[in-house]
C-alpha cells in the first residue's frame, strides 16, 4: 500500500527512485564497560582508518566537482583523524578507564570543544564545527549508522530533507539525484530555484510525513501536481513511467528550436538566456539553446566553503564561463548574500528582517576589498568572452556610482600594472527595489542595461517575505502594480537607448511572458530547461498583439483579472 | 635541540588553515617538534593542539625541534610561516 504526501511543487517533472535521507541521524552515546579494552581500541582504530579512507574520497570528489580550494576543507578533517594527541588521549581513556570507544571519543570531544570555544580567535572558535563533523563521522561508524553525504552518491536518488541549504543544493549531482522533496521551503526559495536550474523535479513544503520515509524506501516524487509517494504499488509506478515517456516526447518536439533565434510571428526578435551558478553549466546552456547567460551568481562561488575564493579562483571560474560560452554575452552579477542566502565565513550580522537589510550590494560596498577582489578578477577575465557586469540591489545613485567608481579604479590600476582588459564591457544593475523602478528614467543616464529581478521585485512591491507561508498569498507576480513598475523600467530604459533584461521566475511563465513581450523586455533570462519551451512558445505570440494586451493589463484592477485576460485572450490567439 | 623565535604578523593568527599548513609540514618530520606560546606548550604535529593555543597576531612564538632532521624541520617550517605571510 503506497502512501501519499503533498507540498508545493518547486520544480516540473516525475522522478522514480530510492529515498535519499540527507539528515543527520540521531547518534545516542551510553557508557559502557569494557572487559576488554585491547579489542576496544583495534576496534577504535579500524573506526579511525575507515573513517580516514572515506574522507580520503569525499575530498578526490570535492575536488572533482568543485575544486581544490572547496577540498580543503577536509584536509583539517583528516589532521584531525591523524592528530597524535587527540587519538592517544581516547585511547587512553579507554584503556584506564575501561570504556567504550564511543564514549571516550565523546568525552575527548567534548573537553576539546570546551576549549575550541573558549578561544579568543572567531576563526578558531568556528573550527569547532570540524571536530564536530570528525566526531559525528567516528561515531556513526562505531555505531553502525547511515551517515549521509552528497558527494559520496553513486546510484539514482531522490533526496529526502529536513531543508537544503543553498550549499547543498550547490553539490547536487543531477546525474545522480533524479528529484528532492523538503519538509520546508517554498517555491521561489533557494533550492527551488537551484531544481529548476539541473531540471529535477522538486516537492517544497511537505508539511507531515516526510520523516516516515526511511533510507532506501521506493519513492515517486511529481513535480507537476506536488505529492510524494512513498513505496508506490506497481501500478502507480507503471503510470508513472508511462507519463515520463510522454513528457520526453514533448521535450524532443522542441529539439529544432536549439539553433534557432527567437523571433515572434512579426518579426520581433528577442533574446533568451540561462542563469546558471557554476561554471560546470557554462557550456551545457547552449545545448539547451541559450543564446547568452543572462545571470551568473557569483554567491554560489562563496558558498560552502570555509573561506573566501582567492582572486584567482575567481578569475578561472569567470574565464571557463566566458569561453564556454563561445563569444555569446554572459551577465555576470556581483556577490549578492544576505536575504535567504546566507554565508557563514562572511559573518553577516543577524537580522530580523534579511530582505531588508545588509545584503548584495549594501554588503559589497561595505567590503571594498573583497569587491576589489571579485572586480579584479571579473575584469581580467572580461578578455576571454563577452562579459557585462551587473550589481545587485541596487536602491540609490549614490551606490551605482560608488560601484562604478571601484570599477573604474580596479580597470585602471590593471591597466597601469600592463594587464589587458575589454574595453567595451557593458555595466548594468538589477531593478529589484521599488524606489529603483520609479527612478529607472535616472538610472537609465549611468548604465548600459537594467536586468529586472522579479522575484525580489515583488516581494518588495508587495512588502510581503516570500518565504513567508502565511503571506505567500501576497507574492502575486501577475498583479497589475508588478507589470507598471516594470513599464516604467523598459520605457526609462528605451528613451536612453538602453536594453531591459528580466531575471525571475517570470521570465519562463507562461502567462507573464505575452505582457513582458508587450512591455518591451528584450532579454528573458531563465533556467536552462525552460529556454526551448518559451522559444516554442514566443514563435507563437505576436509582438503587436502583445502590445495591446500589455497596455490592457497595466488598467486592470487585480491579479485575478490578469490571469483571465491573459488565459481567454491566448486561447483566441493560439 | 634547535629552538626558533617567530612574531605573528598575519592579520587573523594563526587560525584553520595556517595551522593545517603548519601541522602537515611539522608531519613530514620525525623530530619532536613543539609550539610554544604565553607558556603553553603543545605538540605541533597535533591540529588539536595548535588551534587550542589561539595565537593571534602579534603573538611571539617559539618553535623548537628535537631530533635527527631537527635542522630540515626548522628550515621547513621557517619557510611554511613566511611564504604564507603567518610570521617572521
Amino acid at each position: 500500500m503506497s502512501t501519499l504526501l503533498s507540498g508545493v511543487a518547486a520544480s516540473a517533472g516525475i522522478a522514480i527512485a530510492k529515498a535519499y535521507r540527507l539528515d543527520e541521524p540521531i547518534l545516542f552515546v551510553e557508557r559502557r564497560t569494557i572487559e576488554n579494552s585491547d579489542a576496544e581500541i583495534v576496534r577504535f582504530q579500524e573506526m579511525i582508518h575507515k573513517s580516514r579512507a572515506e574522507l580520503k574520497m569525499i575530498r578526490a570528489k570535492a575536488e572533482q566537482h568543485i575544486g581544490d580550494n572547496h577540498a580543503a576543507i577536509f584536509d583539517a578533517h583528516l589532521l584531525i583523524l591523524e592528530d597524535p594527541e587527540f587519538l592517544l588521549s581516547i585511547q587512553h581513556k579507554i584503556q584506564t578507564e575501561q570504556i567504550n570507544a564511543e564514549f571516550a571519543l565523546q568525552e575527548t570531544v567534548d573537553m576539546f570543544m570546551m576549549m575550541f570555544e573558549q578561544n579568543d580567535n572567531l576563526l578558531i572558535r568556528e573550527r569547532a564545527i570540524d571536530l564536530y563533523d570528525v566526531k559525528t563521522r567516528l561515531l556513526a561508524h562505531l555505531l553502525g549508522a547511515h551517515l549521509p553525504n552528497l558527494s559520496l552518491i553513486a546510484e539514482d536518488v531522490i533526496i529526502i530533507a529536513n531543508d537544503l541549504t543553498p550549499s547543498d543544493t550547490a553539490r547536487l549531482n543531477p546525474l545522480y539525484v533524479k528529484g528532492f522533496a523538503t519538509e520546508r521551503g517554498a517555491s521561489s526559495s533557494h533550492s527551488a530555484i537551484i531544481a529548476r536550474s539541473l531540471n529535477i523535479p522538486a516537492i517544497v513544503g511537505v508539511k507531515e510525513g516526510l520523516a516516515s520515509i526511511n533510507h532506501g524506501d521506493m519513492v515517486i516524487i511529481d513535480g507537476f501536481r506536488g505529492q510524494v509517494h512513498i513505496n508506490p504499488t506497481s501500478d502507480l509506478v507503471k503510470r508513472y513511467e508511462s507519463e515520463q515517456i510522454a513528457e520526453q516526447a514533448i521535450t524532443s518536439k522542441w529539439d529544432h528550436f536549439v539553433h534557432q533565434p527567437t523571433v515572434t510571428k512579426d518579426g520581433h526578435q528577442v533574446t533568451l538566456a540561462a542563469n546558471i551558478v557554476s561554471e560546470k553549466e557554462g557550456s551545457s546552456v547552449l545545448f539547451n539553446g541559450a543564446e547568452g547567460v543572462g545571470l551568473f551568481r557569483t554567491e554560489f562561488l562563496f558558498m560552502g566553503r570555509n573561506e573566501l575564493p582567492s582572486e584567482e579562483k575567481q578569475f578561472q571560474t569567470y574565464k571557463s564561463i566566458l569561453v564556454g560560452m563561445q563569444g555569446k554575452p554572459v551577465v555576470i552579477r556581483t556577490l549578492d548574500v544576505g536575504g535567504d542566502k546566507d554565508v557563514p565565513h562572511l559573518h553577516l550580522p543577524y537580522e530580523s528582517n534579511p530582505f531588508l537589510g545588509y545584503r548584495a550590494i549594501r554588503y559589497s560596498l561595505k567590503e571594498p576589498v573583497q569587491f576589489e577582489t571579485q572586480l579584479r578578477a571579473l575584469l581580467r577575465a572580461s578578455v576571454f568572452g563577452h562579459l557585462k557586469i551587473m550589481f545587485p540591489m541596487v536602491t540609490t545613485l549614490t551606490e551605482l556610482r560608488t560601484a562604478k567608481m571601484l570599477l573604474n579604479k580596479v580597470k585602471q590600476e590593471l591597466l597601469n600594472a600592463g594587464t589587458q582588459v575589454n574595453e567595451n564591457i557593458e555595466i548594468g544593475m538589477m531593478v529589484e527595489v521599488p524606489a529603483t523602478a520609479i527612478m529607472a528614467d535616472v538610472f537609465a543616464k549611468e548604465v548600459d542595461f537594467f536586468s529586472i529581478g522579479t522575484n525580489d521585485l515583488i516581494q518588495y512591491t508587495m512588502a510581503a517575505d516570500r518565504l513567508n507561508e502565511r503571506v505567500a498569498y501576497l507574492y502575486q507576480p501577475y498583479n497589475p502594480a508588478i507589470f507598471r513598475l516594470i513599464k516604467m523600467v523598459s520605457d526609462a530604459a528605451h528613451n536612453q537607448g538602453k536594453w531591459v533584461g528580466l531575471c525571475g521566475e517570470m521570465a519562463a511563465d507562461s502567462i507573464a511572458i505575452p505582457i513582458l513581450l508587450g512591455l518591451g523586455v528584450e532579454e528573458f533570462s531563465m533556467n536552462a530547461a525552460s529556454i526551448l519551451q518559451v522559444r516554442s512558445y514566443i514563435h507563437q505570440l505576436s509582438q503587436t498583439e502583445m502590445r495591446k494586451l500589455a497596455e490592457a493589463v497595466l488598467h486592470m484592477e487585480t491579479a485575478e483579472d490578469v490571469q483571465q485576460f491573459i488565459q481567454q485572450a491566448l486561447n483566441d490567439v493560439c | 635541540m634547535i629552538e626558533k623565535k617567530f612574531k605573528v604578523v598575519a592579520e587573523t593568527g594563526i587560525h584553520a588553515r595556517p595551522a593545517t599548513l603548519l601541522v602537515q609540514a611539522a608531519g613530514k618530520f620525525d623530530s619532536e617538534i613543539t609550539l610554544e606560546y604565553k607558556g603553553r606548550t603543545v605538540n605541533l604535529k597535533s591540529i588539536m593542539g595548535v588551534m587550542s593555543l589561539g595565537v593571534g597576531k602579534n603573538a611571539d612564538i617559539t618553535i623548537t625541534a628535537t631530533g635527527s632532521d631537527e635542522n630540515d624541520a626548522i628550515k621547513t617550517l621557517t619557510e611554511t610561516l613566511d611564504k604564507e605571510g603567518l610570521a617572521h
